[in-house]
């Protein structure tokens, strides 16, 4: 689809006050609630529109494929420095900076990589009007103006249809090690995580699956060489560490199974184990909580409010997240400066309607 | 920069009225009006716009904010907020018809967590205070803008502040967690968590660079990261600045994101040396500065990468500190640039435009260009590893005429800047002093869509309003101004 086209079916949809369901690859299409619509699909718009390694930035239609993307970095020696879940081979551009989910390496504490917000440039969005707007721009910084572009990520196609975004990649680090070590206190892996991160080692994951711990170091060959050395235990095969990373970022890995509802728990780094029934995989140097739990939605959201985090109801059925609710609920301050951001963006309400919040 | 806005007289009554309200409860001391007293605040960083403020308000607590900003929405009068002084683009200039809210007293580290590596702090705690509170964990606040050691933290969040480690370690916008404050209606709201993120849209991003648009920052938390055991710097001389601005881009297309890459020409490094004598090549026509940080291994590895990127751009120099005192008085020059500049001429203006790292030959070019046109000195600063420049024209603000063609070679090269795909401002702020040239920047959609989302946190438009977005009407006056060969700058906008 050209941006004609989407402008027009935008502006279709705002005319006749019809809902519009915004989709890419649907790899995501998990994530938050179902929306009612006509699907608006995004992956006809796609194409790299402007590369240049030297630069650090990236510039892609909403439609390319994230490997396509991902493939054209590599080629230079460059990459997304959020490591996006892809979630099936399906996942677009647009739809990785909208769901706003970042992979691993949201876990390195040396300060240089992060999540998706932490890389956008730029945008250009239809809101939903029909008006094609553009927000931030190409270059590293720029703080002209409202940084809207920041807030598109994760924003699930609430605000806009993305039509374009502009990415601040990195180069990909020269060497990359991964150690496995297995510690028996879930209280102890926290706080080994936030001393380790503490330490200038070149660390850009770490995460804990019951007795197993695997930490990445990358960076210098010497450097990511006498960091896995002060750690100890025993290094992984390139193969086998990269088997697990991605098992961690698509969610492949054996501890995602099963019937349970999956919550994404996230909480400051140094807080102890969730008190909390069911199974816990730790990511992001304790940062990030997976939970496979049948307790109910009010426990668990309270737990992660008390130590100052949130929980999402990541993966359920249709009729649990509905009951539940997927996203915590915001304070009603936050929730009318939500509304007349939407308002905003989206004066009609016609995109991705309820895919947030029963209100948008 | 634009016209300065003469002082606007203050209406004695509204004063009063103001006044009595805030003293209702707060101590007198807290209240300022009389205007010898409120004089100190009439300008920041950039003196050129004075404005005297018609009350200032001390707080020192949070329940004095709140009631301070319910107050005055109650009385429709506006409030401009201020942390330190030291924005450079009028952000805090306060209004003849408003209140300045000062949080200067709000100066205390609430805590340091080790082991979370995070710090929580007031507004005005000054930036280099958080770092100097964490050195002894072996951490800092990686966010470093050369004025860190008088520049407020919340200023910083206000301007989505950079610095020379920004290329590596980010903006304020990458270092920050989590952002408590009230909006203008008095409430208590917080942004983000002290988790990694945090449910509904990032508004964290939207509040970090908002100019104090808002809402009212009271506490924030930052990130602290692990300090490097060990920095080198490169100091690399070349005899043209194109090859200086080739070499920023090899060495990124080489896979390295230095620390810090700095550039500095041939006229700044001559002002910067008679300030500090640390020692620069005077014959230089410019000067790299290339940081490594990081483990001993990685420091020793990557400036042997980056000498052999330099040396085979063309480099006709190269020093690499040896210790931390050769290193630091590498940087010294750098940090006090302005200073040093400050020192040879009465006045300098600092432009802040961004631009994509390959048009820093253009842009130099251009600016060479203008000094000549306008008749005008004009050494050159940057942030040559982010592509944002500081220029900075020197002049003698007594001078009308010199004053005058200031503004217009400033305005003629961020005119440049946008043209050449960048941006006005990379880290100072549009504040009251770059408003005219977001007409051009921004499309008369796009200053709707900010207007409006100011008009989501403020809907009676009272938290330092006139900054930062201009009213289309401003944009068709400015317009009318600049209009080159016959052709408006932004042919699309309406014009009143
Ligand atoms: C010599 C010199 C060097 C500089 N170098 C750099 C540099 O390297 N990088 C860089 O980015 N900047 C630099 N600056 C600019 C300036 O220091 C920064 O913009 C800084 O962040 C401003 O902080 P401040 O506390 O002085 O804020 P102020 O000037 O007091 O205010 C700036 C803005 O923030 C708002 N504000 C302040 N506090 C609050 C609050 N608590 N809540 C809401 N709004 C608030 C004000 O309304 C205003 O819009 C430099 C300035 C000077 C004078």
């Amino acid at each position: 689809m050209s941006t004609e086209q989407i402008v027009d079916a935008v502006k279709q949809a705002a005319g006749a006050q019809r809902a519009l369901h915004i989709t890419g690859g649907g790899s995501k299409a998990f994530y938050g609630h179902a929306v009612q619509g006509e699907v608006l699909e995004t992956r006809s718009h796609q194409g790299i529109a402007g590369y240049e390694p030297t630069e650090l930035v990236i510039t892609a239609k909403c439609g390319t494929p994230l490997a396509k993307v991902e493939k054209a970095l590599a080629e230079n020696g460059q990459m997304l420095p959020f490591e996006p879940p892809h979630f099936g081979g399906a996942a677009t551009f647009g739809g990785a900076v909208a769901a706003g989910l970042s992979g691993p390496r949201r876990a390195a504490s040396n300060g240089y990589y992060g999540a998706v917000r932490d890389f956008v440039l730029g945008c250009k969005i239809v809101d939903g009007r029909g008006d094609v707007l553009s927000f931030g721009g190409q270059v590293m910084k720029n703080v002209a103006g409202y940084d809207v572009s920041r807030m598109m990520a994760g924003s699930m196609g609430t605000l806009g249809v993305l039509l374009e975004v502009s990415l601040k990649v990195l180069p990909t680090p020269v060497a990359s090690r991964t150690v496995m070590l297995g510690l028996r206190d879930p209280a102890d892996v926290i706080r080994r995580f936030n001393e380790w991160g503490g330490k200038p080692w070149p660390i850009t994951a770490m995460a804990c699956c019951d007795d197993e711990i695997a930490v990445r170091l990358e960076g210098a060959e010497a450097a990511v060489a006498s960091a896995a050395k002060k750690l100890g235990g025993e290094l992984t095969g390139e193969a086998e560490a990269a088997q697990c990373w991605l098992g961690l970022r698509d969610q492949t890995h054996v501890f995602f199974n099963g019937p349970e509802p999956l919550w994404r728990v996230s909480v400051p780094s140094t807080t102890a184990p969730l008190d909390l029934p069911g199974r816990q995989l730790v990511e992001w140097g304790g940062a990030l909580r997976w939970l496979k739990s049948d307790a109910p939605a009010d426990s668990i959201r309270a737990v992660a409010r008390q130590v100052g985090g949130h929980a999402t109801l990541f993966r359920a059925d249709g009729a649990t997240k509905r009951a539940a609710g997927v996203f915590t609920p915001l304070d009603p301050v936050l929730a009318r400066i939500h509304k007349n951001l939407k308002a905003t963006f989206d004066p009609h309400g016609i995109f991705n309607r309820g895919r947030m919040y029963p209100d948008f | 920069m634009n016209a300065p806005v003469t002082n606007s007289l203050i209406d004695v009554l509204r004063q009063t009225r103001v006044v009595a309200a805030l003293r209702a409860f707060m101590p007198e001391a807290q209240v300022l009006f009389d205007a010898e007293d409120t004089r100190p605040y009439e300008c920041d960083g950039l003196s050129a716009y004075r404005q005297v403020p018609m009350v200032v308000a001390l707080p020192n607590t949070e329940a004095q904010v709140a009631r301070i900003l319910k107050t005055c929405h109650e009385l429709d009068v506006p409030v401009v907020p201020r942390g330190a002084g030291t924005g450079l683009s009028g952000g805090a200039l306060p209004m003849g018809d408003g209140v300045l809210l000062s949080l200067a007293k709000f100066n205390k580290i609430l805590s340091v967590d080790a082991l979370a590596r995070t710090a929580r702090v007031q507004p005005g705690v000054r930036n280099a205070a958080i770092s100097e509170a964490a050195a002894h964990l072996g951490l800092y606040y990686a966010p470093d803008p050369s004025s860190q050691i008088a520049c407020s933290i919340g200023g910083n969040v206000a301007e989505n502040s950079g610095g020379v480690h920004c290329l590596k370690y980010g903006l304020t916008v990458n270092n920050v967690l989590r952002v408590r404050g009230y909006t203008i209606e008095g409430e208590s709201v917080e942004f983000g968590s002290e988790a990694l993120d945090a449910p509904g849209y990032d508004l964290l991003s939207v509040i970090i660079g908002s100019e104090g648009m808002l809402a009212v920052t009271t506490e924030v938390t930052v990130k602290l990261v692990p300090k490097p055991e060990k920095a080198q710097v490169i100091l690399a001389s070349f005899d043209s600045v194109a090859k200086a601005g080739n070499a920023v881009a090899d060495v990124i297309g080489a896979g390295i994101i230095p620390a810090g890459l700095e550039m500095m020409d041939k006229p700044a490094t001559a002002a910067v040396e008679q300030y500090v004598h640390a020692g620069y090549d005077l014959n230089a026509e410019a000067i790299l500065l290339c940081e490594s940080d990081g483990t001993p291994e990685e420091v020793e590895e990557e400036i042997g990468r980056m000498k052999a990127v330099l040396s085979k751009s063309g480099a006709t120099r190269l020093t690499v500190s040896q210790n931390e005192a050769e290193r630091l008085n590498a940087w010294a020059g750098r940090k006090a640039a302005f200073p040093a500049v400050g020192r040879i001429s009465p006045d300098y203006y600092c432009m802040d435009g961004t631009i994509p790292r390959k048009a820093l030959g253009t842009i130099l070019t251009f600016i060479a260009m203008m000094e000549k046109k306008y008749g005008l000195r004009c050494p050159n600063v940057f942030h040559a590893g982010d592509g944002n420049l500081h220029p900075l024209i020197l002049f003698d603000a007594n001078d009308p005429d010199e004053m005058h063609r200031t503004e217009e070679f400033a305005n003629e090269v961020l005119l440049k800047c946008i043209e050449l795909g960048g941006t006005v401002t990379g880290e100072h702020g549009v504040g009251i002093e770059k408003i005219n040239q977001m007409c051009v920047q921004f499309g008369a959609q796009e200053l709707a869509a900010f207007r409006s989302l100011k008009t989501a946190f403020d809907a009676k438009g009272l938290l330092n309003p006139a900054k930062n977005i201009p009213t289309l009407h401003r944009c068709a006056e400015y317009g009318g101004m600049h209009i080159k060969g016959g052709n408006l700058p932004h042919p699309e906008l309406p014009r009143f």
